[in-house]
């Protein structure tokens, strides 16, 4: 199982990703860079969190024309296992490999905080490690993380069981305190029709280690082999 | 020739940063503030187009970046320099 980590400039949280992968999880991982074709055969690939060219424009909205994304695309459309967080999250939606689109949190203010997702399905290799129902604990940290999405796209997401968190309280339910930033339908993470392109604004990367407040992010690093 | 090109929130979308400027304009006594959305504004400046194909091609510039059509609703408009 070999991963490669996206590089774009402004990534902040690759080389969180690549310690995550190899120190803790020991698998193999391999830095790609944003200006790149080649995947350097990887089985899965991570497009980190940060600031990819500053953020300019849109978040995400440059990043998707950098030479690696025509790859990346390919990568994903062939079916393989694509997961982006936070910014990576941002990039998937404005490369439409994700529907929706993230914009300004509700209050305005960038959160950095500790949130419960609930996984909704584990019908994706990221999530094919977890129970669905079960609830993990995980870091946000962004200002650009209310997912949006129109009426249609929102309900067949539903329907499709597209939607692979949400944001919900101790006792599991999506409220709307539980909602750190005014998500639509409590959505913090969602997958394509064929479940292969997972995003999400929390970050499982930085939580790895019982030091770091929590290890649950370690099972979404957990693919499947019948996906590779 | 100049494209000057506007970006806005659609409407469906909600736009905290034009709510909070409408709050700071009531707060600064003007009442009859009922909305403020709050989009960007793009100066894009062309060369060697004729005025018919530079709106097919700010058009097209909009759509595939200026604006995300999930979010945003965009217009523009040509300026002989």
């Amino acid at each position: 199982m070999k991963w490669g980590v996206v590089i774009f400039p402004g990534s902040c949280d690759d080389r969180d990703a690549l310690y995550c992968l190899e120190t803790v999880l020991g698998q193999q991982a391999t830095a790609l860079w944003h200006k790149d074709r080649d995947l350097h055969g990887v089985d899965a690939i991570l497009l980190p969190g940060g600031f990819s060219y500053g953020d300019y424009l849109r978040c995400g909205a440059l990043a998707r024309f950098s030479p690696i994304m025509q790859s990346v695309c390919e990568f994903a459309h062939a079916g393989g296992p694509v997961i982006g967080i936070c910014n990576g999250f941002q990039i998937l939606c404005e490369a439409g490999l994700l529907p929706g689109a993230l914009v300004r949190n509700r209050s305005l203010s960038f959160i950095c905080d500790w949130v419960r997702i609930k996984v909704e399905t584990s019908r994706t290799p990221f999530t094919a490690a977890c129970r669905v129902g079960e609830i993990l604990r995980l870091p946000i940290k962004h200002g650009t993380g209310c997912y949006v999405a129109d009426a249609e796209t929102l309900s067949t997401l539903e329907n499709n069981g597209q939607i692979v968190f949400r944001y919900v309280n101790a006792a599991g339910e999506a409220s709307e305190t539980a909602n750190p930033n005014g998500s639509l339908h409590n959505i913090a993470g969602v997958t394509n029709a064929r479940g292969n392109v997972v995003g999400l604004m929390p970050h499982p990367e930085h939580a790895v280690e019982s030091l770091l407040g929590g290890e649950d992010g370690r099972k979404l690093f957990r693919l499947p082999f019948t996906w590779l | 020739m100049l494209a000057r090109v506007y970006v806005t929130p659609k409407k469906a979308i909600l736009d905290p940063q034009g709510k909070a400027i409408a709050h700071s304009l009531h707060a600064l006594d003007y009442p009859e503030v009922i909305e403020v959305r709050m989009g960007k504004y793009l100066e894009v400046r062309l060369t060697g187009l004729s005025r018919a194909q530079a709106e097919r091609r700010v058009e097209e510039m909009c759509r595939r970046l200026l604006a995300n059509p999930i979010i945003e609703d965009f217009r523009f408009e040509l300026v002989e320099e």
